[in-house]
């Protein structure tokens, strides 16, 4: 049997999500939902996994900070070392306050940029990229679940039969 | 459901209170004799006065941002600002009582400005004295008291009048009311603190000293509504704040405290690069005298919030929470601390019997303020407009 991936369309998010948790408690499991906007607390029904973003930005927030201290050290002290406004800085940490506003800019903007990156990357959203979405509708006003009848042992028909309940208006199936 | 005090909660308070009364004594005892004593009571007095009072006036701040923003997670914890904010006429009361005695002392060596000698010989503060005198201090002091009762009523007399009727046209009047609340206190924050704390350093001045204790203040208030919250949790009562709930609270918490330090940051940091005499005197006195006290003061404030509550799951953790809150506490305590002794006691100052026994006097009578105020009325607001929203909060 081909394994097959099945959109179904839903013209509310609270249909999707009243529907998701009926499937969900069949013992279906449910590969995405698409959506034109967050949907609130879909997360845990469907089962996806908290995000590791944040980890990800204090990685690049640590990146930032180290960049800055053995950037600006070498440039204002070991390099040429700088007399700025009486403050002779022969010694990083004795002038440790006039790089703080500048480390901290520069970990926030890794912090961040790394983040938007990573996020664009992760999700193939990057500008250029080809849509992932199943139905360019997912994008205006309907939401859709995907799921692959290969992460589910039930038969076909029986999913068809518990898909039936939940009150979709559209259902697409692909041969993947 | 209406709270009832425990009887472990009403044993602990009275037992907070009266160590510290006990101690408080016996501080009194073993220093009266010494030279600064009067000086050093008086300062005692005003740090905990000004601390647990502002504790009060940061919640009322908070409920009053919550309304004109139009808030709608906190519903479901409002009457615990409300039991926060109503310390605010007994914080007034006791800090109004330690400002009289130090005006009778004619500054008590606090607020050398009034003393009528110092001022004669000197001409710094002589060119303040249009602003920094007896008379227009206490009518200003007067004035921030007043509209600070007057918008306190009002908010809580709404409160429970919608428990009632519900409706929206007292929550459009809470929203009108709690926007004209910032305006006022937009100002009176940072000249209230000018006038209490910053003119005990009368020689020094710093604009953004204001927001430097305000920040302060609002993340000491955000930790003691998230330990009164947990407390009333831990035994069953608010059924319908959730982890989300604790989760705000424990964000706030962290966003202030980084307020606080980008505060004091800037502060330091500004003064330090100019280098003019005037200005870096406040600092040179608080470095020679606590140089590890107030550097350890700013690594507890930043660092352990810092570090700490970063994770979203330890600011849903009650024990974490409780741990930083109390590190906190104690941490904003130290800066009052400094504020006031740096500039009055310099380096006679130390912590003994006497400044623990007062916090802990003063604390104890807060906490049965606040947990007496509970009992006065429903733990969940009944028509709140934004009740729904906030029992469904979810993030």
């Amino acid at each position: 049997m081909a394994n097959k991936v099945i959109y179904v369309m839903y013209d509310d998010d609270g249909v999707l999500k009243d529907g998701a948790k009926k499937l969900v408690s069949k013992g279906i499991k449910i590969a995405d939902a698409f959506s034109p906007f967050p949907i609130h607390g879909i997360d845990p029904i469907i089962g996806v996994k908290n995000t590791r973003l944040g980890i990800m930005a204090f990685i690049y927030g640590l990146t930032g900070l180290t960049l800055a201290t053995v950037g600006m050290r070498y440039f204002m002290i070991v390099d040429w070392p700088m007399n700025i406004g009486g403050k002779p800085n022969f010694t990083y940490l004795d002038n440790i306050l006039s790089f703080i506003p500048i480390t901290f800019e520069f970990t926030v903007l890794c912090a961040a940029h790394g983040m938007a990156i990573t996020y664009l990357l992760k999700n193939r959203t990057l500008p250029g990229m080809p849509a992932q979405n199943p139905d360019p509708r997912t994008t205006d006003d309907k939401f859709v679940l995907e799921i692959r009848t290969a992460d589910n042992s039930i038969d076909e028909k029986e999913l068809d039969e518990l898909i039936k309940d939940t009150g979709y208006i559209e259902i697409d199936k692909k041969n993947i | 459901m209406e709270f009832e005090i425990t009887k472990k909660a009403k044993r602990n308070t009275l037992l907070i209170a009266g160590g510290g009364l006990l101690l408080t004594l016996i501080g009194i005892i073993t220093n009266f004799e010494d030279h600064h004593f009067m000086t050093r009571f008086m300062a005692s007095g005003l740090i905990n006065a000004f601390y647990f009072f502002a504790i009060g006036l940061g919640a009322l701040f908070f409920l009053a941002l919550a309304y004109a923003t139009e808030t709608g997670w906190y519903a479901s914890i409002k009457r615990v600002i409300e039991a926060v904010a109503g310390f605010l006429p007994y914080g007034i009361g006791l800090f109004g009582t330690v400002l009289l005695a130090i005006t009778m002392m004619d500054g008590a060596h606090l607020y050398s400005w009034m003393d009528p000698e110092v001022v004669a010989h000197d001409e710094m503060i002589e060119g303040k004295s249009a602003y920094l005198n007896k008379p227009f201090f206490w009518i200003r002091t007067i004035i921030y008291f007043t509209v600070y009762l007057i918008f306190l009523n009002g908010f809580r007399k709404r409160s429970l009048e919608e428990d009632k009727i519900g409706g929206t046209e007292l929550h459009f009047k809470n929203y009108r009311r709690g926007a004209l609340f910032l305006v006022f206190f937009a100002v009176f924050s940072s000249t209230s603190s000018w006038d209490w704390l910053m003119s005990i350093d009368v020689h020094w001045f710093s604009t953004l000293f204001g927001w430097y204790t305000f920040a302060g203040m609002w993340c000491t208030t955000m930790v003691v509504l998230i330990l009164v919250t947990l407390h009333l949790k831990k035994h069953g009562y608010l059924e319908k704040v959730n982890e989300s709930h604790i989760h705000d609270l424990g964000k706030w918490t962290f966003a202030t405290s980084f307020l606080w330090s980008y505060l004091w940051f800037s502060q330091f940091m500004l003064i330090w690069y100019a280098n003019i005499g005037e200005e870096v005197s406040y600092y040179q006195m608080r470095i020679e005298n606590y140089q590890i006290l107030y550097f350890a003061m700013f690594v507890i404030n930043f660092a352990f919030p810092m570090l700490i509550l970063m994770s979203r799951d330890a600011k849903r953790h009650a024990g974490i929470l409780t741990f930083v809150g109390l590190i906190i506490l104690a941490g904003h305590w130290l800066d009052v601390y400094i504020m006031v002794s740096g500039g009055s006691l310099g380096s006679t100052a130390t912590i003994g019997a006497l400044e623990i026994g007062m916090a802990l006097l003063v604390m104890g009578g807060f906490i049965w303020v606040i947990l007496r105020n509970l009992t006065k009325s429903p733990l969940t607001p009944v028509n709140h407009p934004f009740l729904d929203e906030s029992i469904h909060h979810e993030i």
